[in-house]
């Protein structure tokens, strides 16, 4: 009985939050149910598809959080290596850094594996440090000199932005109860990763519903996303400002901190965006994948949480924690 | 127990590899279900073209597919020759030394006369990374004797990138395999060379168009062509 209440209290925010997703994706599915139904002349089946998606994400992950915080771990590595390889497929890579690449894909459950054991001094360092450093040296030893500074910038690009700072979502979780957080590190992976979801979708929304149509046709980064609006950033920054408040119970943030933590995820993401459609235009390609029906790749889908995750984590560091490092 | 075994590594290895290591993405699977007997035609760039065709099919299926691989390289020692014929039940074919018997022509035809549908990459060897090579004649040949067997064209990308020729570290790459329409093909032998080599052409364009051209897309001059010669000695594998 014990056992079973402090297994409760463990999956609190889990629960909680679980609720709340469970409603969301009920109300969208019902409401493109109703819209298909209404509408049959305009096409839904994308929005469906990308509703339907959204079911299976969120159940894995739930799932992995109800099995255990560790198997979120296991879960968020394994994002990491699927974003690293579309990011390696995307890009051009040279013959010669054949070997580089494996090394790089190793350095996953090795990062990982430090997030893991709570070497946290290591957590931050082996990626911008030593694995900096390591990659030179391994194309030197390839010896091909012709591209490698590219190769080398690129490689180590796509380390810190799917490994290094999506492993700071497995950071956050391994963060202790304290006062100030009694939710612990399960809540604010829960807050963060919900907030920063959320807002995708907020950013949609209003630029579906208003985009263009309240400050005039001004996208705010033309070259690199026409779809990107001023109405659906600030009608994202608001929403997920607003709900950062509302859920102020999960982590027990005071309120300030919620509106500061709102604003760093919504802008934050929107940000994290951009830099993937960027990469898009970069290298030509409209999606970054296919393995997410209706959204595209995984780089797609995390690209704001590669952003968020390092936001949202030293910012409760240095408000909540101050882990010495 | 060859089929047992044949099975067991397709389900437990070869799948969840190419699945959540690699991670393959396929267009046009149903096209496979639409010829019983068929001759299936692809580019070659790694060991792992093989391993990624026949694990699309159905595993009822395998018994009844070889693929076309040099004796030469895949009967080399015990181990491989048992891996080759066993699990992945290769056709192996010489590359030198032709009787009226044991030479690739009447190898496949033979394959084909009992039932049999086989896998070939009329490139003859897996080449440069990423490259397609211009296709040899004898597939042509084996063709113009059973014209009534469909051919199923198919183009893979990526493979080369995850397990290039000369590797054997293999590094995880998305790849993408697009399979045509089964079609019959007639005319003369450089016709029938020519068309095949468009047809898979056509699948690259094909998947171009649907994702875009990608980074790799835009440095690729596309198919290399050169003169298709050397008769028979298809699709080694090597």
């Amino acid at each position: 009985m014990e056992g079973f209440m402090h297994w409760l209290s463990v999956i609190g925010p889990t629960f909680q939050m679980g609720l709340i997703v469970l409603g969301l994706l009920l109300l969208s599915t019902a409401i493109v149910a109703v819209l298909t139904r209404a509408k049959p002349a305009t096409d839904f089946s994308e929005l469906a598809q990308r509703i339907r998606s959204w079911w299976f994400m969120a159940g894995f992950f739930f799932f992995s959080l109800i099995v255990h915080p560790d198997a979120s771990l296991v879960l968020f590595a394994f994002l990491s290596f699927m974003a690293l390889k579309e990011y390696f497929t995307l890009i051009h890579t040279r013959m010669e850094d054949h070997r580089v690449l494996f090394w790089s894909y190793l350095a996953i459950p090795i990062q990982y594996w430090w997030v893991y054991t709570e070497w946290r001094a290591m957590v931050v360092i082996f990626i911008p440090v030593y694995m900096f450093l390591f990659i030179p040296i391994r194309m030197i030893l390839a010896g091909q000199p012709k591209g490698m500074t590219v190769a080398m910038s690129r490689i180590h690009w796509g380390l810190m932005l799917f490994v290094f700072c999506i492993s700071h979502v497995g950071f956050l979780m391994k963060m202790p109860p304290t006062d100030m957080t009694p939710g612990g590190g399960r809540a604010l992976v829960l807050y963060l990763v919900f907030l920063t979801e959320i807002n995708d979708v907020a950013q949609y929304i209003w630029g579906k519903l208003f985009g263009g149509k309240l400050f005039g046709h001004r996208p705010i980064a033309p070259a690199i996303s026409p779809k990107k609006t001023w109405e659906g950033f600030l009608g994202g920054v608001i929403t997920t400002t607003a709900l950062a408040a509302a859920l102020q119970f999960m982590t027990g943030f005071p309120l300030a901190y919620s509106v500061g933590a709102g604003l760093i995820i919504s802008i934050g993401g929107f940000f994290g965006d951009l830099v993937i459609s960027c990469l898009k235009r970069d290298v030509g390609v409209k999606d970054t994948g296919t393995l997410i029906p209706g959204h595209g790749g995984i780089l797609d889908r995390i690209d704001s949480l590669a952003y968020t995750a390092p936001f949202f984590f030293h910012f409760v560091n240095y408000f909540f924690y101050r882990i010495p490092w | 127990m060859r089929a047992v075994l044949q099975i067991l590594f397709f389900v437990l290895l070869a799948r969840p590899l190419l699945g959540l290591l690699i991670g393959v993405n396929v267009l046009g699977r149903e096209n496979l279900a639409k010829a019983p007997q068929f001759v299936l035609v692809a580019n070659h760039n790694s060991h792992l073209d093989t391993l990624a065709l026949l694990s699309l099919f159905p595993l009822s299926r395998l018994r009844h597919i070889r693929p076309v691989a040099a004796s030469d390289y895949f009967m080399n020692n015990a181990l491989l020759r048992w891996f080759s014929t066993t699990v992945m039940n290769i056709l192996p074919i010489p590359r030198e030394g032709f009787t009226k018997s044991n030479n690739p022509l009447a190898l496949m035809g033979a394959a084909l006369e009992a039932g049999d549908s086989i896998i070939l990459f009329p490139e003859g060897s897996r080449g440069e990374p990423e490259r397609m090579a211009p296709f040899r004649k004898g597939i042509a040949h084996v063709l113009e004797k059973h014209p009534e067997v469909p051919v199923i064209p198919v183009f893979i990308k990526g493979m080369g990138k995850s397990l290039p020729k000369g590797e054997v570290v293999l590094v995880p790459f998305f790849c993408d395999i697009v399979i045509g329409e089964p079609r019959k093909v007639r005319g003369s032998r450089d016709e029938i060379v020519r068309s095949l080599e468009s047809a898979v052409s056509e699948l690259r364009e094909e998947l171009i168009l649907r994702f875009g051209l990608g980074e790799d897309g835009m440095e690729e001059e596309g198919v290399d062509q050169g003169e298709p010669g050397q008769p028979s000695g298809d699709s080694s594998g090597k």
